[in-house]
């Protein structure tokens, strides 16, 4: 009784063991690849892309199949460090500190827009940026916001020691912000931005129309596995295009992508298309290309690098800024030349404007 | 011997071993992985070495960040304040629910309110707190004493009728003021429980506060794992959640010390 007791006890676990083995991801060659992305307006073409079928299109006509999957922003970023998703929508900020300060080599294949306006400093009682000082900003901390209140800070000859950060979760950042009137100032994103301007009282006083091209939305890919697989890169780049080439058109086939965007993001097209106006979209390829290969882009970066640096983003054991390289489509490396992680590549998108895909 | 028989009993030393062995599997396998992971990629954060956390835990703890703060110092006296304030908040629960077990008024104006009450799960209504307090500490607090203010009420509540009628008759029939009975027959015989209930919820005030403190704060134990986040800060995340498990362990030790100390002359008590 006793030793068959146990035996079948022997049996069940190895019954799970075998189970749970079958679970371990397989590293051979894949087909099948996971793409994750989240709720902002330069990203929710993907959603288009996705439920209209224009993805499912391009990923036949390559022979693979990619599985897009919807995620909270930084779960999703983490989701890619961990290698659990193949690729991710992500800033160029994010994509320096959380992938490639963590050793994952990742390659920029789509520079879909960047920030023109999307990302605001508002403030109560007609305070402005110098006005400031010795008060207390809600943000969140070490994202974009954080990014975008240091360089205010800096054109207005101040620092970060001169005000009080209060990281606050973006979940709630705006309705508490509307509804504590003692909050001063408060720097977040779009829609919450847009919810918190029509509050009486408050006005914008700094937003990243002022510092454009700075902060730009990214399609990252590992690069280990679009080396493998360029009918991913491939894929998602025609989809991606096709999608811009719908929503850049005018009439109804426009219409229809923008209210579906716009109601996968919780808003009404209307207010959708006022966030389109503060995103400078990339629309062709042909500008994304130019844009990723412009000296102008290098700057950018770096003042993103130093930020990334001076807040131990990087790494707090970091010495330099320089720690991290970044590659650049005309061959030349910013930072470490030995540990280049941040590729952006106009491969893909030159493919897209020639037509190639 | 079978060891797996219910009349087995393991020697000293087996037992030593057999209680140690788990922690150590523990840190083997995480050890292993660490390793293969950082075979494959130096800079991988995700698993960080024992070598790499102890190098985070010492910049926390013994140098200044770059607003010049002994971050695990001001983190815990942060946290801790909030903690403290929130447990020291409890008494009222207690008295209250002491007060609903003895006197038929009190119960019947209470008991189905606070039973409902006790059913809200209070994270859903955190942004409510938030704009109805405000960001500062209160909200915090508030939190933590809605989560579990509740739950301690009805502990004592049910442990006060629990204590048998035959006493507190006597007591009356001897002369005791009701708040006599209250304070000498029933409180010292139910409060040993009381106090297990109570450090039994600290895991419950700890999520709260964890809770609490990402979404809004300046400084914090849980405040600061959800900032490093943004970097993927394992080394600094991974030696904090350990510190607040060696926090928690300490308070829940005090509270069972004081037991034993305070009650040793009870029955059953800790």
């Amino acid at each position: 009784m006793n030793t068959s007791l146990s035996r079948r006890f022997i049996t069940l676990a190895l019954a799970v063991l075998v189970l749970a083995m079958t679970f371990v991801p397989q590293a051979a060659a894949q087909d099948k690849f996971t793409v994750a992305w989240s709720i902002y307006v330069g990203w929710m073409p993907w959603e288009y892309a996705g439920t209209s079928g224009i993805l499912k299109k391009w990923a036949d006509k390559y022979g693979i199949e990619i599985e897009l999957v919807r995620m909270d922003y930084i779960p999703s970023v983490e989701a890619y460090v961990a290698e659990q998703v193949d690729a991710v929508v992500m800033t160029n900020m994010e994509c320096l500190n959380m992938p490639a300060a963590s050793g994952i080599d990742s390659t920029v294949l789509i520079v879909g827009d960047y920030s023109n306006g999307n990302d605001a400093l508002l403030t109560r009682n007609g305070l402005d940026v110098k006005g400031l000082k010795g008060k207390t900003i809600n943000l969140v901390e070490l994202s974009v916001s954080h990014y975008l209140m240091n360089r205010a800070l800096e054109k207005n000859g101040m620092t970060e020691r001169d005000v009080t950060l209060q990281n606050t979760s973006d979940a709630d950042i705006g309705p508490i912000f509307i509804a504590d009137k003692s909050q001063e100032a408060v720097v977040t994103w779009n829609p919450i931005v847009m919810e918190i301007e029509q509050t009486p009282g408050v006005s914008k006083v700094f937003t990243s129309a002022d510092i454009p091209g700075e902060i730009i939305d990214m399609m990252v890919v590992r690069t280990e596995v679009l080396e493998a697989s360029p009918a991913l890169g491939k894929a998602l780049t025609g989809a991606w295009y096709e999608v811009m080439g719908l929503m850049s058109k005018r009439g109804p086939v426009a219409e229809e992508a923008i209210a579906s965007m716009a109601e996968a993001s919780g808003a009404t097209a209307t207010e959708y298309k006022a966030q389109l106006k503060s995103t400078a979209m990339f629309y062709t390829p042909q500008a994304a290309v130019d844009y990723t290969t412009s000296e102008e882009i290098k700057e950018k970066m770096n003042f993103v690098r130093k930020f990334s640096f001076d807040q131990g983003l990087l790494g707090e054991g970091i010495r330099s800024e320089d720690a991290v390289g970044i590659s650049y489509p005309d061959g030349t490396t910013q930072g470490s030349a030995s540990n280049v992680k941040m590729r952006f590549n106009a491969d893909y998108m030159k493919m897209a404007a020639e037509g190639k895909l | 011997m079978n060891p797996l028989s219910i009349n087995a009993r393991p020697s000293r030393t087996a037992a030593l071993v057999l209680s140690v062995l788990p922690f150590f599997l523990l840190l083997a396998v995480y050890g292993a992985t660490a390793h293969v992971r950082h075979q494959e990629n130096p800079d991988d954060k995700l698993v960080p070495t024992f070598q790499e956390m102890a190098d985070g835990f010492y910049r926390t703890a013994a140098e200044p960040d770059r607003k010049g703060d002994y971050r695990l110092w001001v983190d815990t006296v942060a946290s801790m304040k909030r903690f403290a304030i929130s447990t020291a908040l409890l008494v009222f629960a207690v008295l209250l629910g002491l007060m609903m077990g003895l006197l038929p008024y009190v119960e019947k104006f209470l008991l189905r309110f606070i039973t409902f009450i006790d059913k809200i799960p209070a994270l859903a209504l955190l942004p409510i707190l938030f704009i109805v307090f405000g960001l500062g500490e209160v909200s915090k607090i508030a939190l933590i004493v809605i989560g579990v203010f509740p739950t301690i009420i009805l502990d004592t509540f049910l442990r006060a009728q629990a204590v048998p009628r035959e006493q507190i008759t006597k007591g009356l029939t001897l002369g005791a003021s009701d708040m006599e009975v209250a304070f000498h027959i029933v409180l010292p015989q139910i409060m040993p429980g009381v106090l297990d209930t109570i450090r039994l919820n600290f895991k419950a005030i700890i999520l709260f506060l964890i809770a609490g403190e990402s979404l809004a704060a300046t400084a914090g134990l849980g405040y600061r794992i959800f900032v490093v986040r943004r970097y993927i800060a394992m080394d600094i995340i991974i030696p904090y959640v350990i510190w607040m498990s060696v926090l928690a362990f300490l308070a829940d030790l005090a509270v069972r010390g004081f037991i034993r100390w305070r009650y040793g002359w009870q029955k059953g008590a800790a």
